[in-house]
């Protein structure tokens, strides 16, 4: 099959842009430098759409739609960057700081940390709902690496990453609505988790201070990505 | 001096649950303090001498979470008597490091930290003197205790950060904090 690539074009932002159809709203966005913030995507995972700090408005739609997970469309007219999106997303952010106990000025990621500089960017000067204080779990039972609730905002990269690429499938999502919380061996402790190989992947794609190493002091922990986008291209050319 | 500016603005400072960084950041603004008392009379602050809250207030920053009855009792007065309040810092804007012992819950913690690791065992200290302020069960952001005007983020805020919001302030503009600082700055 010698198709060519079905080549359409839409708006973004009064931008006329081309695409393919398999394209998302996100990349194509990102290849021409107009930035949508996000929180769970990325580049080299596959796309979740849970964060939905992406939203987007498109024309004749009444529902906003995730840039990541919306593919483009013939002569669609989307807006990234309204007064309205602007209002859900610092929304978003505060919901995510008001869940958890996030104390930047203690956090080993402070500095390093996405939910901490996109709350600057998109202008969260305060929360502005009630902080609920939960009570929740640290697990430093791994030898290098240290699990804290507090600061995990449910991206579930570590879940994708260590699924996707490492291929081990430690990580998993349990519980429900507000009790949802990230797991290691279907709730083993992480360092008497079997199928784990310290690999430490999930730790470098964390966004917060969720998944840290250990030996990290306040504002030490700088995570490293490179590997992800090599990985992915190699396994592009070697599928 | 006052002949030059006659209307200066009254200010007041409170350092509540915090560590006093932010008040520290604040004289950090150096010999730009000297430009900003042209237009500036501090009234009320740990800074200063003065014991009772002032009737009138132009501006108030609030430093530390509102963690006790002498906190609550304060910042309810000082919203009562000015006109702009901000809060200043992480403790006042998200209760940041006093709160962190709100997952814990307030009789837990003093148990701990008083009863259980104290060489010398003592009740509640609150109970029965007047003197000692009753700890509220949730250290809070001040925003949840009082209306809040603007909030400078912070732990501490820069001093630039402080020069700007007072100097925009001043000048009869609104600063956005978030141009010069973050959570956790």
């Amino acid at each position: 099959m010698s198709t060519q690539p079905h080549i359409i074009t839409l708006t973004i932002d009064g931008r006329e842009l081309s695409a393919t159809v398999d394209d998302s709203i996100l990349t194509i966005a990102r290849q021409h430098k107009i930035d949508i913030p996000t929180l769970c995507f990325l580049e080299g995972l596959s796309t979740w759409g849970a964060c939905r700090l992406c939203l987007v408005e498109i024309e004749g739609t009444p529902k906003l739609l995730s840039a990541c997970t919306t593919k483009c469309v013939e002569n669609m007219v989307v807006k990234t960057d309204t007064e309205r999106l602007k209002q859900h997303r610092k929304m978003i952010i505060e919901l995510l700081f008001a869940e958890r106990n996030h104390i930047c000025s203690v956090c080993v990621s402070n500095g390093a940390c996405e939910l901490q500089s996109l709350a600057q960017e998109c202008g969260v000067d305060h929360v502005s709902v009630p902080y609920r204080y939960p009570s929740l779990q640290l697990d430093s039972s791994h030898d290098l690496f240290r699990l804290d609730n507090n600061r995990c905002i449910l991206c579930t990269r570590c879940v994708r990453v260590c699924d996707e690429i490492e291929g081990a499938h430690t990580w998993d999502v349990a519980g429900r609505g507000i009790d949802a919380h990230v797991l290691t061996d279907l709730n083993t402790l992480w360092g008497d988790s079997e199928s784990c190989t310290s690999c430490g992947k999930c730790v470098q794609v964390c966004p917060t201070g969720a998944l840290v190493q250990k030996g990290t002091a306040v504002a030490e922990m700088h995570k490293q990505r490179e590997f992800l986008p090599y990985l992915t291209k190699m396994r592009r050319n070697h599928p | 001096m006052s002949t030059t500016t006659p209307q200066k603005i009254k200010v007041a400072t409170i350092w509540i649950d915090g560590c006093s960084g932010c008040h520290m950041s604040f004289l950090d603004i150096d010999e730009r303090l000297i430009d900003l008392v042209q237009h500036i009379d501090l009234l009320y602050s740990p800074l200063v001498d003065m014991k009772e809250i002032p009737a009138e207030l132009d501006l108030t920053l609030v430093e530390g979470a509102v963690s006790n009855e002498h906190d609550l009792e304060r910042v309810v007065a000082l919203r009562k008597a000015s006109k702009f309040m901000i809060a200043l810092g992480d403790c006042a804007v998200t209760g940041n490091v006093p709160s962190m012992r709100n997952p814990i819950g307030l009789k837990p913690c003093f148990d701990r930290a008083y009863q259980e690791m104290a060489d010398i065992v003592v009740n509640d200290p609150a109970d029965g003197d007047p003197g000692i302020p009753a700890l509220l069960e949730m250290a809070k952001p001040v925003h949840e205790v009082v209306t809040v005007d603007l909030f400078v983020q912070g732990c501490p805020p820069p001093a630039d950060a402080i020069f700007y919001v007072l100097s925009e302030l001043i000048a009869g503009r609104v600063p956005d904090p978030t141009l010069l600082t973050r959570f956790g700055a």
